[in-house]
């Protein structure tokens, strides 16, 4: 079991170009489908608390992936692999650094690695919306922070993510309460 | 003491990184510039390397600035302490949040953020396939070449379950990609 968790998330680690959100699609497609390491909705939630935890995405759901299956050690396996690819590599690249990104070859391959990133993320995405809980009040808050993020990102605002984030909380907590009253006063009335 | 330095540096900024790789940059950058570790020119050039490596980048510049600094110990614990906040964190989140996911309070706090990182993750999905494909952020220079790997990408990716009844995998298509991409702007 250790072991399979390794070479799983080594596997995946060796595959994580571009940051976390495109590994979403192979964590999913490992952990999810293939191996039935965990569900879809504990996925989601992994990714929920990878982004209001510190560190890369990729360590935290190896972490979490990790534990839930064989515990302490089994955190241990997962990080660890994941970790393993990007250390040999930037190792080996930093011995002869100056002409890495000179090589015609591999920068070629890694504009078309760039194109299949950002469409890995859209598909993530898209499989996230397709089991997500239909809801008015989920679907704007939805389609602003898609808004949002898009006009952020468009014209290159200093407004982060944290902050879109901390603003669905604060709308849906306040919902939520609002609800909750409503709720007291009409079991009042009756 | 340079691996003390090394260690503490690195565990800040694992700490302290929230919101993903491109959030902590300012972080790793405020941490490598005041020990001395990287020149501003060296930092942009490792984040493009980092970038086109696997692996995030935090991990990457971690395992860099380690072992030019200090060789392979050095990168060996650069890496670690850049990790170790983020491991310990999500073990007392997992071990404890299963009673916490079933509180009411909580379950409103998920229901707001769940479709909020929806839309972040679709708005960046979208952000990037415009931009690679149109060059939004470098005034619409666009190369036909990487409108044509993007529609072809696209089609293996969002094609295959309908035709070939069975989903392509996200590591086929990265490996698709990489060689479409060395023969498309290799000609």
């Amino acid at each position: 079991m250790l072991l399979d968790l390794f070479l799983t998330f080594m596997k995946i680690g060796f595959f994580t170009f571009g940051g976390g959100y495109a590994m979403i699609s192979i964590i999913e497609n490992n952990c999810v489908e293939r191996k039935q390491w965990i569900t879809h909705d504990e996925m989601m939630n992994v990714t929920v608390i990878a982004e209001s935890t510190p560190g890369p995405i990729a360590i935290n759901c190896a972490t979490f992936v990790g534990y839930k299956q064989a515990g302490f050690p089994g955190a241990a396996a997962a990080t660890f692999g994941i970790i393993v690819p990007s250390f040999a590599v930037i190792y080996i690249i930093s011995m002869f650094l100056d002409h890495f990104l000179e090589i015609t070859v591999i920068t070629h391959a890694f504009q078309g690695i760039k194109i299949a990133v950002g469409i890995l993320i859209l598909k993530a995405g898209i499989t996230m919306v397709k089991k997500m809980q239909k809801g008015t009040l989920s679907q704007m808050i939805m389609l602003c922070s898609f808004l949002a993020m898009l006009a952020i990102n468009i014209f290159a605002w200093n407004f982060s993510s944290i902050s879109l984030m901390l603003a669905a909380v604060i709308v849906s907590l306040f919902i939520f309460i609002a609800k909750d009253r409503q709720k007291q006063k009409g079991g009042a009335k009756r | 003491m340079i691996y003390l330095d090394l260690f503490l540096g690195f565990l800040h900024v694992g700490l302290f990184a929230f919101g993903g790789a491109y959030g902590a940059i300012p972080l790793i950058r405020d941490t490598v510039l005041s020990y001395g570790w990287l020149t501003d020119e060296a930092l942009s050039y490792m984040i493009a390397v980092s970038e086109s490596t696997p692996g995030p980048i935090m991990v990457n510049l971690a395992t860099y600035v380690g072992s030019s600094q200090a060789g392979f110990p050095g990168a060996v614990l650069a890496t670690l302490a850049v990790v170790l906040p983020s491991f310990v964190i999500i073990l007392l989140v997992t071990a404890t949040v299963t009673n916490l996911l079933k509180n009411r309070y909580m379950q409103a706090v998920l229901s707001g953020l769940k479709p909020c990182i929806i839309g972040i993750i679709l708005a960046t999905g979208v952000f990037m396939i415009l931009n690679n494909a149109l060059g939004l952020t470098k005034n619409f220079a666009y190369d036909g070449r990487s409108i044509f790997l993007t529609l072809l990408l696209g089609t293996i990716m969002f094609a295959s379950k309908p035709v070939l009844k069975k989903q392509i995998s996200p590591i086929t298509l990265i490996i698709i990609a990489a060689f479409c991409g060395a023969f498309v702007y290799g000609i």
